[in-house]
């Protein structure tokens, strides 16, 4: 196989990576203020995800970067082409990642709501944003023959597109509540369990819409056989859910956007970002790539130290499979003397 | 306003404020791990208290590091595609690879130090924290390393069927000569912020009112191991950042007629002015306070090295990159940096951290023996060396980024080449704008959360969990919650 396709493959998986587990975290974080009851409660919510939010989101910066070393012309053209979308993006992860360390270091309540909104929306503007330049990314976008974009905001806000941000949000919304289910006990639960299964009914519904109009679009064989699987897990995970087997309901959703994803690549390979304008103007995995001594190098590194990556993360989600339920918060000690300051 | 204007702007802002805090997580990392190996190995509890009061800082600081970290990574892309399309062979192998080997690193082990404390062993979790600090250290090399590469282009080949650069030894890269010097040069600095840091938070909480005798004595020792970093690190400092002079000289010899304002080559004996006052182009020098010879040796290592000047270079560098407009890549700007930001943030470097060196020792030295000195003078003095040792780090970034100029990569791309075509003023506007707006909220946030924190001082000390034994029961309460 030739290296570019290495790694146009890597760098699929490095997005599937990201999908899959920040997809979660992003509906844990959309899904904060409607599970909840209580403070106690949201800081169940918050803690199935502390420890691994911030490792789950280096796949993104690794994906990034990835990207820019494997196939520079694609960085290029993407990051300066989605510029209003990504710096939207950009906010967000910056006041989610704040609002988890930040939110439990003072007992106000305002100072908590505040934060508790910055989490709800920092990650409900990514999950829905990810799926739009995702659809834009396979079904093409004005580019010119300098491989620059040409387009607005508006190009990239087409329905196609914006079903495809639907789809990942209401995806990531169930992959969420599933996660939840799994990692939480007593009522919360099942509550998660329970609107896991409706949310997963409407994703279903957007996914097979929007994957059935991707694939008469740009579909092949190979991504036809993706997305059916994808549909076909994301049903299995819905049915499994409602046995109250939630490890199976997470995997279900786990594979299901796996292979969404999966699909989206095969669809759009061996072009990496398809022009609308003139498809001789298309960016591919040759025309955009890094020389081959660049990719031989990148390929050495990443085949030495990804296999102790997915070791230690897996490492780190082992040390933290304790359920958790509202008795295992500790009780917030104020501070009498700061209280008495503040007068 | 040009596009360009606006992603200069927005990258010295971002750059410099990520790297307001960078180095304090570089620094605190390493310091908290060591405060907490030796309460693993001595068992003494004065340790562990300064582990879980520093460490409740670190991961203030931290989480902003990381935040602003993403912005960083996005931005080559969204303001510099050009610039991304030219250098993206060998420029994003390094930014590639820090992702995988430092920031999984960093991310997995922190959440595995701040909630592990019920669940690792002590060893174990002194460990992770050592990790965490290896992260940065690795990601520093990396980072850096590209960096070194737009100082001092190597292990690459021009393209001129592609229009790029294009990597033909990796390692060369890695190793490039700036990078032995730089690398040192920012892990020493940011130790020495570390220090100041914990120096200066232990100082104001030593000597207010409030604190009790014991609290006290567990301030000094932290404050005698905060100075005594800063001063060791700063005389690093001094040694790799004179190393880096001489490195300098050689590969970009403007940027050293720059840091002097030495319009005329010096043949030798060159002199270096602490300060001048009058316009610092050297036209109309009013007062100056020199040392004589000292610019040589800096530059070169010997008192009456030869340094060349501005004006002869210009011309030097006009009949190598030419002056020629049309060159695709090679601009005919003058080739000179804007010399008062050179000559000043040069200065500031180097003068704030051997202020900051100093404070150090004076503070050592007022502690020394037993002695508890209740004086407020040394308190605004070790409250200042954190300040002034970030403010230090700073300036010898803007000097170092300002001094390269016209160049982003030394002789290979103007920064004027580098914009991104496509994007709007109005785009660019926008995010400029609302990365600065939002950022200066964060700062508001971040002091305030920091301040907060140093206030409640160190807790007492309760012996932590012992995950070794079976939990009491299932529903036992996390030792650490968010
Ligand atoms: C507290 C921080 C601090 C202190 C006290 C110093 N520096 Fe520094 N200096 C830095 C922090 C720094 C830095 C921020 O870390 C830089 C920016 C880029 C780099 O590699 O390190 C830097 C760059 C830098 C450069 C530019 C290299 C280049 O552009 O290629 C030189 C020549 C020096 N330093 C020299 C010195 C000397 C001779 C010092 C004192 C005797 C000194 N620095 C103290
Ligand atoms: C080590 C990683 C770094 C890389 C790869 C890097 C790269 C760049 C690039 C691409 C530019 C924009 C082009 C230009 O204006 O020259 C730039 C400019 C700049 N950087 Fe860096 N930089 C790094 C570190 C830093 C740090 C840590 C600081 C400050 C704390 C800094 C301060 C600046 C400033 C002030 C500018 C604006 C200079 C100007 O536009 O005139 N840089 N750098
Ligand atoms: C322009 C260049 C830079 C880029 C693209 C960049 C990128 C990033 C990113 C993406 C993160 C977040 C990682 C996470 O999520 O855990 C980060 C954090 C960090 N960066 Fe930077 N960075 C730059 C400049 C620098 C420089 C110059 C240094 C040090 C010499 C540095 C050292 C660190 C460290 C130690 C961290 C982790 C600790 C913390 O977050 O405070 N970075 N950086």
């Amino acid at each position: 196989m030739e290296l570019t396709t290495v790694w146009f493959i890597l760098i699929a998986v490095l997005w599937i990576g990201y999908f899959t587990l920040e997809g979660f975290d992003f509906g844990v974080g959309m899904l904060l203020p409607v599970l909840s009851r209580n403070e106690t409660e949201r800081r169940v919510l918050i803690n199935t995800i502390g420890p691994v939010w911030d490792g789950n989101e280096v796949w993104l910066l690794v994906a990034g970067g990835a990207t820019f070393a494997a196939f520079p012309e694609w960085y290029a053209t993407l990051f300066s082409g989605f510029y209003l979308p990504l710096l939207l993006i950009l906010v967000a992860l910056i006041l989610r990642g704040l609002a988890f360390e930040y939110r439990h270091k003072r007992e106000e309540s305002h100072w908590k709501a505040n934060w508790d909104k910055a989490i709800f929306f920092g990650s409900l503007v990514p999950a829905f944003l990810w799926g739009v330049a995702f659809a834009n990314i396979v079904r093409g976008v004005p580019i010119d023959a300098d491989f620059e974009y040409t387009g607005t905001l508006f190009t990239l806000l087409n329905p196609h597109a914006l079903l495809g941000g639907v789809v990942t949000l209401l995806l990531f919304l169930t992959h969420g509540a599933f996660f939840i289910a799994l990692k939480t006990v007593g009522d919360i639960r099942h509550r998660a369990r329970t609107l896991g299964i409706r949310t997963g009914l409407g994703a279903a519904v957007a996914a097979v819409a929007f994957l059935a109009w991707t694939q008469a679009e740009t579909g092949n064989g190979r991504s036809l056989a993706a997305f059916a699987a994808a549909a076909v897990l994301l049903l299995g995970a819905l049915a499994t859910a409602a046995r109250g087997r939630e490890g199976w309901a997470f995997t279900g959703t786990f594979a299901a956007i796996g292979l969404a994803v999966t699909g989206l690549f095969l669809a759009l390979f061996p072009a990496v970002m398809p022009s609308s304008t003139d498809a001789a103007f298309s960016l591919t995995t040759t025309n955009a790539s890094a020389t081959s001594y660049t990719l031989e190098v990148m390929s050495w590194v990443a085949l030495a130290f990804t296999p102790l990556v997915i070791g230690y993360q897996a490492w780190s989600y082992w040390v933290f499979r304790k359920r958790i339920g509202t008795q295992h918060i500790p009780v917030e000690v104020a501070v009498p003397e700061l209280a008495a300051e503040q007068g | 306003m040009e596009v360009l204007d606006i992603a200069r702007w927005q990258f010295g802002i971002i750059t410099v404020y990520h790297f307001l805090f960078v180095p304090i997580t570089i620094g605190l990392t390493a310091i908290v791990a060591a405060f907490e190996t030796i309460w693993v190995v001595k068992k003494d509890p004065a340790y562990l208290r300064l582990t879980k009061f520093f460490g409740k800082l670190l991961l203030i600081n931290f989480a902003i590091g990381v935040v602003t970290g993403i912005v960083q990574e996005f931005q080559f892309g969204m303001n510099w595609s050009d610039y991304s399309r030219f250098v993206g062979d060998v420029f994003g192998a390094p930014l590639a690879i820090e992702g995988l080997l430092a920031f999984f690193l960093e991310s997995t082990f922190l959440g595995l130090w701040i909630f592990g404390w019920d669940k690792l062993p002590r060893a174990l979790h002194a460990g992770c924290m050592w990790i965490v600090h290896i992260g940065t250290l690795f990601s520093s090399w990396f980072i850096l390393a590209a960096n070194s590469w737009m100082q001092h282009p190597v292990g690459h080949t021009y393209n001129p069927e592609t229009g790029r650069a294009e990597l033909t030894d990796f390692w060369a890269v890695m190793f490039n000569k700036v990078q032995l010097v730089a690398f040192p040069h920012v892990i020493t600095a940011a130790y020495m912020t570390g220090g100041a840091f914990v120096l200066g938070v232990s100082a104001w909480l030593y000597l207010r009112r409030r604190t009790n005798d014991e609290d006290r004595g567990l301030y000094r020792k932290a404050i005698r191991i905060g100075a005594a970093v800063t001063l060791v690190a700063g005389l690093g400092v001094a040694i790799t950042g004179d190393l880096q002079g001489k490195v300098m000289t050689e590969v970009q010899p403007m940027k050293m007629a720059a840091a002097e304002g030495l319009y005329e080559t010096s043949e030798s004996c060159a002199p270096f002015s602490v300060f001048t006052v009058g316009t610092p182009d050297g036209k109309e020098e009013k007062f100056a306070v020199t040392v004589p010879c000292l610019l040589s040796f800096l530059g070169t290592g010997t008192f009456d090295g030869k340094v060349e000047g501005i004006n002869p270079l210009r011309e030097k560098y006009a009949d190598t990159y030419g002056t020629d407009p049309g060159a695709e890549y090679f601009h005919p700007t003058d080739y000179v940096p804007v010399i008062p930001v050179t000559y000043w943030s040069f200065r500031f470097m180097i003068g704030l951290g051997v202020l900051a060196a100093f404070g150090a020792a004076l503070i050592l030295w007022a502690t020394r023996g037993d002695r508890r000195p209740t004086q407020r003078w040394w308190g605004w003095i070790a409250l200042a060396i954190p300040v002034v040792t970030v403010l230090g780090s700073s300036f010898g970034w803007i000097f170092t980024e300002m001094g390269r100029q016209p160049w982003v990569v030394y002789g290979l791309m103007t920064t004027e080449n580098a914009v991104s075509p496509g994007v709007s003023v109005g785009e660019a506007l926008t995010s400029v704008i609302t990365l600065t707006l939002l950022y200066a909220a964060l700062a508001v946030v971040e002091f305030g959360l920091l301040a907060r924190y140093i206030r409640k001082g160190a807790e007492p000390f309760v012996e932590p969990p012992d995950p070794s034994r079976e939990q009491d029961s299932e529903d036992a309460p996390m030792t650490f919650a968010y």
